[in-house]
């Protein structure tokens, strides 16, 4: 059914559809409309059988989602940016623990300073900690992702992160079509736990493991990663058939065929970049776009598939590995090791600046003509960076950093910007 | 009526663990040969492990009340440690270790699910929760989740095993350490030896104060009055807590022989108040049977051997006894009826 | 269930792993002697009969009782309980009333009519007994039970000898004497009453005897020089007490003056003023020095016998005699004052101790007699002449009922070993379960229960029994109040506080044992042990 409505409260739908038995929930922005969204139909009854929580601390509701979900129950949380790093301790725990539990993430910006908008530094710093990660491009395939998640989670038995970003796509009233329980019921069967705490068969869940098997449960932890690759491509075209329609699989390409350039993203950003690439390519540029959805498992023999043809490549990411550059360019450079392309590092849209069509056309222009740095910080304001850093060179106490650049600015308030 | 009948004194009455002369009905869990040894032989607590002790006769005592339908979350420690080393469990009980502080609400997720579930009539057994931790995991780091499971009233039941100290990490100082022991990270130098004298954190009471349904304290020396406590708290809904002081020989550096000794000295001197309350208010208290100053506590503790050196630190032997009386004011342990 | 690699574990697997190898010292269960049966000069295991008694199984208790004591209801009237004094339970709150629960279990096998069972077998061995007192029946009921012909020959004209000759009957009434001797005469004892032997080994040759026990009671009052008129009235304590079993009662006025500080004279004392005479003890030492037992002399004194401490009697006239004062040196003896007095006395009865006939010892090979007039005998009660043992008031030893008795069974064993050709070995004794060894915090706090007493005129007036028994209420009550030293009575303690589960309950009356596969060696069985029953020993390593 086609509905007009908030991405929050698509993904509140959605979720609902598929049926979860607990939900545990922590306000922070910007998920909070999601969990709001779900809590209302539990208490209104609309979403039958299902217990919502209202916990205290983000670690505690990944905390109460490993306990329902080891007692088999279908549960789900959300959560962003710093919830998601007072969570990490728990994070890591549920995967290790192989319990299928979903989580949608709000990107987020990580603080200090505090920032409450857009970036991917949230669930990127929780790259290895065993969890799936899918990024959705736009609202529709946030809550396709979702259906998904709880199909790929409980079928490998590890926990899944649908990553969507904050307010961009949160907050923004798209058009949506929204499933039917039916549909829903008949893609995504009852959750059938690997391992359950039952009375009726008792078993010792969390041991304590030595030495001597520490790096064969770890190993396995990837392997069953290796699985949800084969698997993630299937799930994608089984959902085809259920709801007619194209979402989630590992990567997804846009005009690559014929592309020298190729500029590689994930979430929200790909809309902004397909409109960008289309203008380059009406100007003659033979450039594509590369979008990233499975970020864990990282599909590296379909990103080296999907850059085969070209000559160099682009990563353009909301994220910042501070100190060395870009995160998902690491990985994309993994899976290119040894074909020879030239690639560039874009880091961009940190703490919600906006990445707007001119900046990008500039830059890739630059990169079509191996003009560009191998890291470029996109729309930097160089004079506000340069100023601090010389002031630090002269000053011992030049004080705090976010409050001088605010100044520089010449403003005094971040809701002024 | 028969004298057998009538004649209500059974020579060690309850305060042995069994007693032939008692009716089978009256008998204690852990008399029973059938009884679950929730945790069984082969773990690895240390010689006369008070937690080991107090851990089965909470587990198996809730295990008796819900006919054996329970499942227990337990707090990263040392009961987790030695009940699980990979590749062996102790634990005869659905059980889940997942970290140091989120305990409870673990035990919250569990309820939630078995709800759900009995709602659903997946599950026809009425399935109990119990979240387990020492005093680290329940006073310190595992507070947050703890106070939220209580404020919620979710239907788990919370049991504390209090040795006072992180003893699995080598024995440093907990928020449950008491004034002047000794530990690794309280030593016994300086012009203050050993934990600082404060208002110490008292979880029972903040319980109390969170007015949930039932909170109690127990020691492993009154076994009937534990067991009472479970099998009590088992047969209500809601959070509740239990509080169990369990003698640790490593910590407290005492032999381990004396485990219950200690819990018994501990009770008998008012140290520690054994008590019940529900939705906040005191309802009864264990009464002191046979009342002893502190020093006959402190003394055969290594952890308080600076208290009785050459020349004995009267004013912090003083000072402690000063909060036994203190607890036996506040909670009535004199004059309250006991057995 | 297809579980999870390595964190995900079956249940109870631990049990692979063999903590026992931790061990240093090892628990083990034992029985230690409880210091109540290693007082009891009966060799009765009174903690065994408790135990029954606990449980409110009278009948296995008085069975377990009289295994070696026959006379249930007699020691709970006679016996001077000194297992009371040894008993651990005195240094909680008040001794256990070991006697009282005895005196219960013996009047409930009267009551109930519970029997000894015939012997098995029968040996064909023949045994004399001489006398039908304490020891001699006691005896006569051991060799019985071992299958032995046994008949017994006494004087007298009834059963009991001193029991019925020598004590009131308001301290042992003649029903619960007479069925207790009477049971024994009921497993096919062969009692022949008016029967004096006056030559032991023609008596044994005329009845083909493989063996005797002499046990003739000391019936001879001893005589004091006192100087007296040809009117003055002395007769000695045992006449006037074995003259109450007969029709003719003695005829001693109204005051009668009893010499003695010993049990016969306050028994004495106590007899007349029943009979209603003014009784009045002379006694030449203190009453702490008296060998009279205390309750006894408390008893006479709340009854109105009047006592005259540090006196002794110069001269015995007609209704008078002269007393002369004494005082106590530094080593306790009395010594003359030349203070004198004058009392009035109808007549005098000396109860000044007793002596035995040996009469029918005359002639005995090998028999050895020693000054204090008793016959002479090894650790296995046998005289210098073989086959012929003694045992009661003719051997050294204290003078009172229960050893009596208890020679009786020694005796037995002794015969019954000899009989047979070999010897009689005791087991070994294990160690006493001191109350070092016990955790009396275990026990519940109970006073003991106090006996009735008669009331104070009919105990100046009857023959009634002085002291009540006990209820089945108080008797069970009074049992459980055993603390069971040094023997498991099963309180699952050890069981319980394990924090190993290392302790296998083996269920009812079975008891425990160790799990050595898991036992650590922490040693909080032992400590929590209530009654001393488990010991650690240290592990050879």
């Amino acid at each position: 059914m086609l509905k007009q409505c908030e991405g929050s409260h698509a993904v509140a739908e959605a979720v609902a559809l598929c049926r979860p038995e607990v939900i545990c929930a922590y306000p922070i922005s910007p998920q909070t409309h999601i969990v709001e969204g779900i809590g209302e139909m539990v208490k209104d009854g609309s979403l039958k059988d299902c217990e919502f929580i209202n916990v205290e601390s983000e670690f505690a509701a990944m905390s109460v989602a490993i306990g329902s979900s080891a007692a088999g129950a279908r549960t789900y949380t959300a959560t962003a940016s710093q919830g998601l790093l007072y969570m990490v301790e728990a994070v890591y725990n549920a995967s290790g623990l192989g319990l299928p539990i979903v989580m949608t993430v709000a990107n987020r910006a990580i603080g200090a300073p505090i920032n409450i908008w857009n970036d991917h530094s949230d669930s990127l710093s929780q790259r290895d900690c065993g969890w799936i990660q899918l990024f959705a491009e736009t609202n529709q395939e946030a809550l396709d992702l979702h259906i998904q998640a709880f199909k790929l989670a409980e079928e490998v038995s590890l926990p899944v992160m649908v990553c969507m970003d904050g307010f961009i796509l949160t907050h923004a009233y798209e058009r949506v079509d929204m499933p039917t329980q039916e549909q829903v019921d008949a893609y995504l069967p009852p959750y059938e736990p690997r391992q359950v705490l039952d009375t009726a068969e008792p078993v010792s869940i969390g041991a304590m493991v030595g030495p001597e098997a520490f790096m064969e449960v770890r190993y396995l932890a990837h392997a069953r990663q290796m699985q949800a690759l084969e698997r993630i491509p299937q799930l994608a075209a089984e959902f085809k058939s259920v709801f007619g329609r194209e979402a989630g699989g590992l990567v997804r390409p846009y005009c690559c065929e014929d592309a020298e350039t190729i500029v590689i993203a994930m979430g929200s950003v790909l809309g902004t970049l397909k409109d960008t690439v289309d203008q380059l390519r009406d100007a003659g540029q033979k450039i594509g776009v590369l979008g990233i959805t499975s970020f864990r498992p990282f599909p590296l023999v379909a990103v080296a598939a999907a850059l085969k043809n070209c000559k160099r490549f682009v990563v353009l990411e909301k994220s910042l590995a501070v100190g060395i550059g870009g995160i998902v360019a690491t990985n994309v450079r993994m899976a290119v090791t040894g074909m020879g392309l030239k690639g560039y590092t874009v880091i961009a849209g940190l703490g919600g600046r906006a990445i707007t069509v001119k900046s990008l056309g500039g830059m890739l222009e630059k990169a079509h003509a191996d003009a560009l740095e191998l890291v470029t910080f996109l729309d930097l304001d160089w004079k506000a960076v340069n100023k601090q850093l010389e002031l630090e060179k002269t000053k011992r106490r030049s004080g705090p950093v976010a409050e001088a650049l605010l100044r520089h600015a010449g403003i005094v308030g971040a809701r002024n910007y | 009526m028969s004298a057998q009948q009538t004649v209500k004194f059974y020579q060690t009455g309850t305060f042995t663990v069994g007693n032939r002369l008692l009716a089978p009905e009256e008998r204690s869990v852990q008399a029973n040969m059938q009884r679950t040894n929730s945790i069984n032989s082969g773990h690895r607590a240390c010689q006369g492990c008070g937690e080991a002790l107090g851990a089965r006769y909470a587990i198996d005592a809730a295990m008796n009340a819900t006919n054996r339908q329970l499942i227990a979350a337990n707090a990263t420690g040392c009961l987790e440690v030695f009940s699980t080393p990979y590749p062996e469990t102790s634990w005869q009980i659905p059980w889940i270790h997942s970290l140091f502080g989120n305990t409870a609400a673990v035990g919250t997720g569990i309820a939630a699910a078995i709800k759900v579930k009995r709602q659903k009539g997946e599950l026809k057994e009425d399935v109990r929760v119990v979240a387990q931790g020492g005093d680290g995991g329940t006073t310190d780091i595992g507070f947050g989740c703890l106070s939220g499971m209580f404020e919620r009233n979710d239907d788990v039941l919370y049991i504390c095993y209090d040795n006072g100290g992180y003893m699995n990490t080598g024995v440093q100082r907990s928020s449950a350490t008491p004034p002047a022991a000794r530990t690794a990270t309280t030593m016994p130098v300086g012009p203050e030896p050993g934990n600082p004298f404060g208002q110490g954190k008292f979880v029972p009471a903040i319980a109390m104060a969170h007015e949930i349904p039932y909170v109690a304290t127990a020691t492993v020396a009154d076994l009937r009055d534990l067991e009472a406590k479970v099998t009590k708290a088992m047969g209500m809904r809601g959070a509740r807590y239990i509080h169990i002081l369990v003698p640790c020989p490593l910590g407290w550096g005492t032999a381990s022989h004396d485990t219950i000794r200690m819990a018994r000295l501990a009770k008998e001197t008012g140290i520690f108040p054994v008590f019940e309350a529900e939705y906040g208010e005191i309802k009864s208290a264990l009464a002191i049977r046979r009342q002893l100053p502190v020093e006959e506590y402190l003394r055969p503790q290594k952890r308080y051997a600076h208290l009785f050196g050459k020349q004995p630190a009267v004013a912090t032997i003083a000072r402690i006894q000063a909060i036994a009386d203190k607890n036996i004011r506040k909670y009535g342990l004199l004059a309250a009826q006991g057995q | 269930m297809d579980k999870p690699f390595a964190i995900t574990l079956n249940p109870g697997s631990s049990l692979a792993n063999h903590t026992g190898s931790w061990r240093t010292a090892r628990p083990v269960y034992l029985d230690r002697l409880p210091p109540c049966n290693n007082q009891c000069p009966a060799g009765e295991d009174i903690q065994g009969w408790l135990f029954h008694a606990e449980s409110g199984d009278y009948e296995a208790a008085w069975r377990h009782l009289t295994r070696d004591n026959p006379f249930a209801a007699i020691m709970g009237r006679v016996c001077y309980h000194t297992c009371e004094s040894a008993c651990n339970r005195g240094k909680i709150d008040e001794a256990v009333g070991i006697n009282s629960v005895e005196r219960f279990l013996g009047d409930e096998a009267i009551k109930r009519g519970w029997k000894f069972a015939a012997p098995a077998m029968e040996t064909g061995k023949k045994v004399l007994i001489v006398g039908a007192g304490p020891s001699g029946m006691s005896a006569a009921y051991h060799l019985r039970r071992l299958g032995h012909a046994v008949t017994v020959m006494d004087a007298g004209p009834f059963m009991g000898g001193m029991m019925r000759f020598g004590i009131p009957k308001y301290r042992l009434p003649r029903e619960a004497l007479d069925a207790e001797m009477q049971r024994i005469v009921d497993m096919g004892v062969s009692v022949k009453l008016n029967s004096k032997v006056d030559n032991i080994l023609e008596q044994m040759k005329a009845g083909s005897f493989d063996a005797a026990f002499l046990a003739v009671g000391a019936h001879i009052g001893k005589r004091a020089m006192i100087p007296s008129g040809d009117a003055a009235k002395i007769v000695d304590a045992i006449s006037v007490l074995r003259s109450m079993e007969g029709e003719d009662k003695p005829m001693l006025g109204r005051r009668v003056v009893v010499y003695g500080g010993g049990n016969t004279a306050v028994d004495v004392a106590r007899t007349v003023k029943r009979m209603g005479a003014e009784p009045i003890i002379v006694y030449r030492r203190t009453r702490d020095k008296a060998p009279a037992h205390d309750f006894e002399i408390e008893e006479a004194l709340q009854e109105g016998v009047m006592i005259k401490w540090l006196s002794t009697i110069k001269q015995a006239g007609d209704h008078q005699i002269t007393v002369e004062k004494m005082q106590l040196d530094d080593k306790g003896f009395p010594q003359p004052t030349g203070e004198f007095e004058t009392l009035e006395a109808d007549s005098v009865v000396l109860a000044l101790g007793q002596d035995v006939d040996l009469g029918l010892l005359n002639g005995v090979p090998g028999l050895e007699v020693t000054k204090d007039g008793v016959v002479k005998v090894g650790q296995d009660l046998m005289t210098g002449h073989p086959g012929i043992f003694a045992g009661g008031d003719m051997v050294p030893a204290e003078r009172n009922v229960t050893v009596a008795v208890g020679h009786g069974k020694k005796a037995a064993r002794h015969i019954d070993a000899w009989l047979r050709g070999a010897s009689y070995a005791p087991p070994p004794k294990p160690e006493v379960a001191q109350f070092e060894k016990l955790n009396p915090w275990y026990y519940m706090d109970a006073p003991k229960t106090v006996r009735p007493m008669l009331d104070i005129i009919r105990r100046q007036s009857t023959f009634d029994e002085v002291q009540g028994g006990l209820d089945e209420g108080n008797a069970l009550f009074e049992a459980r109040r055993c603390l069971s030293c040094g023997n498991c009575f099963e309180c699952d303690n050890c069981y319980g506080v394990c924090p190993d589960n290392a302790v296998i309950k083996l269920g009812p009356g079975k008891r425990f044992q160790f799990n050595y596969d898991y036992c650590k060696g922490c040693g909080v069985c032992v400590a929590e042990c209530p009654c001393g029953a488990i010991k650690m020993v240290a592990e050879e390593i």
